[in-house]
């Protein structure tokens, strides 16, 4: 009997070969646990870009936390009021009334008025050419200011009732440090318009305002007496009740200057430091760049790796085929031990991005933050990069004839 | 054991057919012309044996039984599958379910224990991790290897790991057992062990194709299938 007389039917129903998903894991896992130190080596690659993101999102994350904790503890319920610009674009002036109307309004904890003083520039000596001002500039200030724009004082003492009658000066944070000096004592003086004034304090740096940094602050009732100020603020610092801070805000403009509203500006520094905030976290695109080429690298690596064990694996992808594997069932398993490997990198970036983040947080001690959703992120990134490095291993590896792999 | 060929897939003296090649021809890239015209019928049970020097197309006929390879043309029909109209995933459900196959080089994972490798026989079956390992153990303690079931490959001989490799194609009850010089790389009383075994697995109702180039093996067979340069030159029962 050498022929088939008749060939028999097709059979009608053949059992289909089938791998469940928790099989096609374990088979997975399997295959990357009998090459630890090579499957440890690759997942390196995509730890190290993953960690390198994550690094970088954490510590500007940190640092932001750290500038956000820091407004909202000198709080959130600073406003400053000053005199905006006409159509014409002159300088509009408050009208003296601004200060006591202000001060009356509901819900206004405490106020203070700066009055700029323009005709004055402020020396170490008279013997400094008088245009070398350092961009010191000159302002009045009522006794409070410090309590108003949250700070105190680095050294001495602020404005007080002596001050009102003597010619005595408080130096802003930076104008103390461009006219080199450091500490109040003894008979410290600096040349003032044309007279000299007694240093009594310098001021700790004001982060809501930091243009008063730059400034050295005489009393009103000098300021008048001595340099002629009118009793126009330049500004009007505003402490309103923490819950009714927006109502306040858009009673502001009215209340300084009824009859002028629209020419006066109320703004509220913290919402612009939040957003300077969140805009300097804008300049760490440049670092996540450079943790992508990481990535990029390291996904190279895993196909790499892939490409390899595929052709290392020809036997028992050829077994495997002659046990009952179709195509998909290989093709699959490279794909899940390939995307394994780089979540597992993934993993471990997170964690190396993390403590290479609190290690910069207490080295600097800002709060530790790492956002919500680089926890997630950052697996599901090495899922998705492993899946696609292992596409053209995967299919190699599936493409393979079985007899030649069982015969290699 | 049951088989499952249930179609009446008959031969004119009324026995089923496992295997039935006609004029199958074979050819390789480059024109290597490895089978040059096979047709065999092989029935339900029977057990043969391939005879033939290297390069006369033993294995290639062996692959092509196994539907790990298609023919180049002729009909090849597989328990009852037409393997020219199949599709690749019906070609491997057949392979899963119904073939069994033992090497020469066993194509055992040294990293699994002897139960672990045997199960993986299993695997594209969709059943159970406990019951394929189930059905590992009751496939070793059939071959004789109860008290290995936790030993690895390189912890094994020759014999033993062979063993192992038939306990994989076994588990699963396969309908046809298709074996490659399984005694190759063995001494010739492991040799004479596996082939042993092999026929006493096969009565519990499998077909069984063994391929040899040792005349004193093929003796054991009560068919044996002659080859040369592709095609079968005699077809002998005992």
């Amino acid at each position: 009997m050498s022929a088939a007389t008749g060939a028999p039917p097709r059979r009608p129903q053949i059992d289909a070969a089938r791998l469940p998903p928790r099989e096609l894991l374990a088979v997975s896992i399997q295959g990357l646990r009998t090459r630890r130190l090579r499957a440890a080596l690759s997942a390196l690659g995509i730890a190290i870009g993953i960690g390198a993101m994550v690094a970088v999102v954490g510590v500007s994350s940190s640092s932001q936390a750290k500038l956000l904790a820091t407004i909202d503890a000198l709080g959130t319920n600073l406003l400053t009021v000053s005199p905006g610009q006409s159509f014409l674009g002159n300088s509009e002036v408050l009208p003296a009334t601004s200060v006591p109307m202000i001060g009356h309004m509901a819900n206004v904890d405490s106020d203070v008025a700066v009055y700029g003083v323009s005709t004055a520039t402020v020396l170490r000596t008279p013997y400094v050419p008088s245009e070398q001002t350092g961009g010191i500039s000159v302002d009045a200030a009522g006794d409070n200011l410090p309590q108003v724009v949250g700070t105190t004082l680095a050294s001495g003492h602020f404005l007080d009732a002596v001050s009102a009658r003597y010619p005595e000066v408080v130096l802003g944070a930076q104008a103390a440090s461009i006219l080199q000096i450091t500490h109040v004592g003894g008979h410290l003086m600096v040349y003032l318009g044309d007279t000299w004034f007694s240093v009594i304090g310098i001021l700790k740096p004001v982060v809501l305002d930091s243009t008063l940094d730059s400034t050295v602050f005489i009393s009103q009732p000098v300021a008048q007496r001595m340099f002629g100020v009118q009793p126009n603020p330049t500004e009007i610092y505003v402490r309103a009740n923490q819950n009714r801070v927006i109502a306040v805000a858009n009673l502001l403009a009215a209340t300084a200057d009824p009859q002028n509203a629209s020419a006066v500006d109320v703004n509220r520094p913290s919402n612009v430091l939040k957003a300077r905030a969140a805009a300097k976290g804008q300049f760490t695109t440049l670092l996540l760049g450079l943790g992508a080429v990481a990535l990029l690298v390291g996904a190279i690596g895993i196909a790499n790796i892939m490409v390899i064990s595929v052709l290392e694996r020809r036997a028992e992808i050829g077994l495997r085929r002659a046990l009952g594997a179709t195509r998909r069932h290989i093709s699959s398993q490279f794909l899940t031990e390939s995307a394994l490997l780089a979540a597992i990198g993934g993993i471990t970036g997170l964690l190396f991005g993390a403590i290479a983040t609190l290690v910069y947080a207490f080295s600097k001690s800002q709060p530790f933050v790492v956002p919500t959703w680089a926890l997630i992120a950052a697996p599901v990134a090495g899922f998705v990069i492993g899946a696609v490095a292992g596409l053209y291993p995967a299919a190699k590896a599936a493409r393979l004839s079985p007899t030649e792999a069982l015969r290699s | 054991m049951s088989v499952s060929l249930n179609d009446p897939s008959a031969t004119a003296d009324g026995d089923r057919v496992a295997l039935a090649l006609h004029e199958v021809v074979k050819e390789y890239p480059g024109g290597v012309r490895a089978l040059a015209g096979v047709s065999v019928v092989i029935e339900d049970r029977d057990r043969v044996a391939v005879l033939g020097p290297s390069g006369s197309g033993k294995t290639t006929l062996l692959t092509i039984l196994g539907t790990l390879e298609r023919a180049t043309s002729g009909d090849v029909h597989v328990a009852g599958c037409d393997v020219g109209r199949s599709s690749d995933s019906e070609l491997a459900g057949l392979r899963a379910h119904d073939i069994g196959f033992v090497f020469q080089t066993f194509h055992l994972q040294d990293s699994m224990t002897a139960v672990d490798n045997v199960a993986t026989g299993m695997l594209y079956t969709g059943a159970s991790g406990r019951t394929r390992r189930a059905a590992a153990r009751a496939a070793l303690e059939r071959v004789g290897l109860g008290h290995r079931l936790d030993h690895r490959p390189p912890q094994l001989s020759g014999g033993e790991r062979q063993r192992v490799a038939i306990a994989r194609a076994l588990a699963k009850r396969p309908v046809i057992i298709l074996a490659d010089e399984p005694t190759g790389n063995l001494d010739s009383k492991s040799g004479a062990e596996v082939v042993s075994l092999l026929h006493e697995l096969a009565a519990d109702g499998a077909t069984l194709v063994l391929i040899t180039h040792d005349p004193t093996i093929a003796a054991t067979f009560e068919r044996r299938v002659q080859m040369r340069d592709g095609e079968i030159v005699a077809d002998e029962r005992a």
